[in-house]
């Protein structure tokens, strides 16, 4: 059981880190659409569906993962305070009362507004002959069966906890503020950082 | 079990909500089996209050506004037709999700975020520090402001408060607390600093704000930028007053940390010539000096009068212009920067090697020397939006002959500003020393590209250039380059050129990889809490929840003054418990309708709530702030110096926000000069 857990988590970070490098898709394709236009004259009609296609595929696809490194923001006036074992049960409560219900529904009705999309071979009307949109749509029941998933796991945390009175690690990822990272940033700096204007011959 | 002081504020303030919910909800109404449409907007503020009880108990907002909305959305759907209200409830979910799939605003967050992880990696924060403090070392009070300046601008470019007041609590704090500044000072520059980044444009909230309240994210950036600035004045003008008034709380700098290493060159050359110019001018033509170097340095003492060579000439073209165009000469360094950014860079290793002569006469065709770049590079984007946009690449000088054919007459005020400009170059190089030279260039290798930066990408949005879509890319592209730079210099001192190219590859990709997981991340975070509200206030709109709220407020006959001042005052106190991204997703909404009726521009209001909000980052017991810095001081620091170092800077935003109310020109004028309103 416990294995399963952890490569769901696994899964969901993969899937999540894997989608994430649409941003950097989406940084050059808008450079190279800025450069197209203003310098080369050469605008493409495309353009902003495939933009809003890969924002909005980016950050569905990282809803899971980002759950599974539990980054959605929470109100922490109280829940900070809290001993592991109250957290764990509202946290329990809660996701039975919301999140399951919710993304319950948020999945089985992108399935049918897909679907539907699908069947008509919906093109985008932003401009005409736009870019297909149903796979853009299918990203919406994808999303939210990772998120499912993912949230199915964070019961299973939930629980542990409740049993062990501590919460389960999660895997380690790459952090904002990483306390150890930024450290060694600055001291690294300090010992390359010669006196200024020794580089100039 | 003991309940700590800060839950008991926590319970107080959860129960002061959920009591007058319990004991004035009319329960009999609504439990009586059947739904009326008074019974609905009840149930809508009961929804409210639920939410804010659901959010402080820390459930990921997202998912309780999403679950909550959906309940509510089914309640409101079934009370008309309960046969249909099933369907009605998932096609309402599901167009929402969509809706912030596709929304053309939103699309900004991702792409700032971005840049702003790439610049917090591309490790100058440390050199910015050090230049600003030997250049600020005469101001009272100046390893403080040097402090404050940083965090402005490094937190404008990247918008992670976090990474910049643990970075700063890192590198600035030992250094105040060495030199013996006070705890409470120390800290409140950081945390007070850290927190401008979420105001001065280009920022991520003002494009949530956008999004939210239908407001054009330009004008808005265009409002924010002079209150953003004004806010960081005020805390400079504080720290340096008091540090004249009580100078025990930040002593000067002792001449030990203020001394600047010269390089050799300038040792051989100083003892002669205490002007830097002079002194280099006669080194050209001293015997058994290297050449080279001095020709290295002469340039960079060069590029102040080059800039406001370039300056002139760019108003001059501009205001003579025969075809009516946009003003841009506020532009010129806003657009040179990016290509600027690059070459200055560059200048700082001494790689730039233009002859002073090319300067002289930037109008000539011939002169497309490396050293000309800089002028060249800030003429370009004025091509850009010109008629033929196909001779961007080629360097506008080239044209200039053909439009002097038939040039307007020059205004008096261009005499003014060119007598102007060359008083400022002359008394600029009267000064110049060479201990200032040192300290220029190191602000040309960490300040300039970094500001530059920033002004680019705000310029070409303010400017209507570009769609902060399209800004936030090759900002985040510029970044990336201005990474690269940094990280290729530090290697090549380090390593040597064969060393440096390969560390500088495994380093970009790294740093690559970094910022793009944090940026799904925190893109994800933003976004899904959108999905999260969005389905929410579409709930509470068909309970009719806005409606009653509507007309409470109506029939409360409050003056705009007075809805304003409430307002606010609401906004500051959901600060406390809650974060910038939750009141602003969620309250917003039930605000922004009643600003007509006010007759209060939204633009204004954002500004206000902008303002207002950088409170919520330093009041306790949320502000984040503080915990970060904890995170990071020695031991000795204790959290309750820290926040009593942020009280007066609260008292500063107040100010600001009193002032920014009084006299709301500071916000609007520039939207009003640029677009009209």
């Amino acid at each position: 059981m416990q294995k399963l857990f952890l490569s769901i988590d696994k899964l969901s970070t993969w899937a999540g880190q894997a989608f994430s490098w649409l941003i950097v898709a989406l940084t050059l394709q808008i450079c190279w659409e800025v450069f197209s236009r203003y310098v080369l004259g050469a605008p493409n009609a495309w353009s902003l569906d495939v933009m809003i296609m890969l924002y909005g595929t980016l950050f569905m696809m990282a809803g899971a993962y980002t759950l599974s490194k539990n980054g959605h923001v929470r109100g922490d006036v109280l829940y900070g305070f809290f001993q592991p074992r109250t957290q764990a049960t509202l946290d329990l409560l809660l996701y039975l009362a919301f999140f399951i219900p919710g993304v319950i529904a948020l999945t089985y009705a992108g399935y049918y507004y897909a679907a539907d999309s699908w069947r008509i071979d919906e093109h985008s009307n932003m401009t005409a002959g736009g870019p297909p949109v149903y796979p853009f749509k299918a990203v919406i029941p994808i999303a939210g069966a990772f998120l499912l998933l993912q949230g199915l796991v964070e019961i299973a945390r939930c629980v542990i906890c409740l049993r062990d009175g501590d919460w389960p690690s999660r895997v380690r990822d790459v952090e904002e503020v990483d306390v150890d990272k930024l450290k060694q940033m600055v001291q690294g700096e300090h010992r390359t950082d010669l006196p200024a204007g020794e580089d100039h011959r | 079990m003991k309940i700590r002081r800060e839950l008991w504020f926590g319970l107080a303030v959860m129960a002061l909500i959920v009591i007058p919910v319990v004991v004035f909800t009319p329960w009999g109404d609504l439990l009586d089996g059947h739904l009326a449409r008074a019974d609905l907007g009840v149930l809508g503020l009961l929804m409210l209050a639920l939410v804010v009880v659901a959010i402080m108990l820390g459930f990921p907002t997202a998912f309780t506004l999403m679950g909550m909305g959906m309940i509510f959305a089914w309640l409101a759907y079934r009370s008309v037709d309960p046969d249909l209200a099933v369907q009605q409830t998932l096609d309402l979910m599901v167009q929402r999700a969509y809706a912030v799939m596709s929304n053309d605003v939103l699309i900004a967050v991702p792409l700032f975020v971005f840049m702003g992880y790439i610049v917090e990696r591309a490790a100058l924060i440390e050199r910015l520090f050090r230049s600003l403090h030997l250049a600020l070392a005469r101001v009272p009070g100046s390893l403080a402001v040097a402090t404050i300046v940083t965090c402005a601008i490094f937190a404008t470019a990247t918008g992670i408060v976090g990474a910049v007041v643990t970075l700063m609590g890192l590198l600035a704090l030992p250094a105040m607390l060495r030199a013996g500044y006070d705890v409470r000072v120390a800290a409140g520059a950081i945390t007070a600093g850290g927190c401008l980044g979420i105001l001065i444009p280009p920022s991520v909230m003002l494009i949530v704000y956008g999004a939210t309240a239908g407001v054009s994210v330009v004008k808005l950036y265009a409002g924010a930028f002079f209150p953003g600035i004004m806010l960081a004045t005020l805390y400079v003008g504080y720290v340096v007053i008091l540090a004249k008034l009580r100078p025990n709380l930040m002593p000067p700098l002792p001449q030990a940390e203020r001394q600047v290493p010269l390089p050799s060159v300038a040792r051989m050359l100083a003892p002669r010539r205490r002007n830097a110019l002079a002194g280099l001018l006669a080194g050209l033509v001293t015997p058994g000096v290297p050449k080279t170097a001095v020709l290295g340095q002469l340039v960079a003492t060069l590029l102040p009068l080059l800039v406001a060579v370039a300056l002139v000439t760019l108003t001059y073209r501009s205001v003579t212009e025969p075809v009516v165009e946009l003003n841009t000469a506020g532009l010129v360094e806003a657009g040179g920067a990016l290509a600027a950014a690059g070459s200055e860079s560059e200048a700082s290793t001494g790689l730039i090697g233009a002859p002073p002569e090319a300067v002289a006469a930037p109008n000539d065709p011939s002169a497309q020397d490396s050293g000309a770049q800089d002028a060249q590079a800030a003429l370009q984007p004025e091509a850009t939006p010109g008629p033929d946009a196909g001779a961007a690449l080629a360097p506008s000088a080239s044209d200039g002959a053909s439009a002097a054919v038939e040039r307007l007459p020059t205004p008096a005020w261009f005499w003014a500003f060119l007598a102007a400009a060359l008083a400022i170059v002359c008394v600029l190089y009267w000064l110049w020393t060479w201990e200032r030279l040192e300290v220029f260039k190191m602000l040309l290798a960490s300040f300039f590209p970094l500001a530059m930066l920033i002004l680019a990408v705000l310029g070409s949005i303010v400017f209507g250039l570009a769609t902060p879509t399209e800004a936030a890319a090759v900002g985040a592209f510029g970044g990336l380059l201005l990474a690269i730079a940094y990280r290729y210099i530090e290697h090549y001192r380090s390593s040597g050129r064969a060393g440096a190219v390969w560390t500088t590859t495994r380093d970009m990709g790294s740093i690559l990889k970094e910022s793009s997981f944090l940026t799904a991340k925190t893109s994800a975070m933003v976004c899904w809490l959108f999905v999260g509200s969005s389905i929410f206030s579409a709930a509470f709109a068909l309970l009719g929840g806005q409606d009653l709220i509507e007309r409470w407020v109506l029939s409360l006959g409050l003056t705009p003054i007075q809805f304003m001042l409430l307002a606010q005052l609401i906004i500051f106190i959901l600060g406390w418990p809650l974060e910038w991204t939750e009141i602003i997703v969620i309250f917003m909404p039930i605000f922004i309708p009643l600003l007509p009726k006010f007759g209060i521009d939204p633009l204004f209001f954002g500004l206000l709530v902008a303002l207002n909000l950088q409170t919520a980052f330093l009041s306790p017991p949320v502000a984040m702030a503080a915990f970060y810095l904890k995170g990071v001081a020695p031991p000795h620091v204790t959290l309750n110096q820290i926040f009593a170092g942020m009280v007066p800077f609260m008292g500063i935003q107040i100010v600001a926000l009193a002032m920014l109310y009084t006299w709301p020109q500071i916000g609007l004028w520039l939207p009003e000069v640029l677009y009209g309103r």
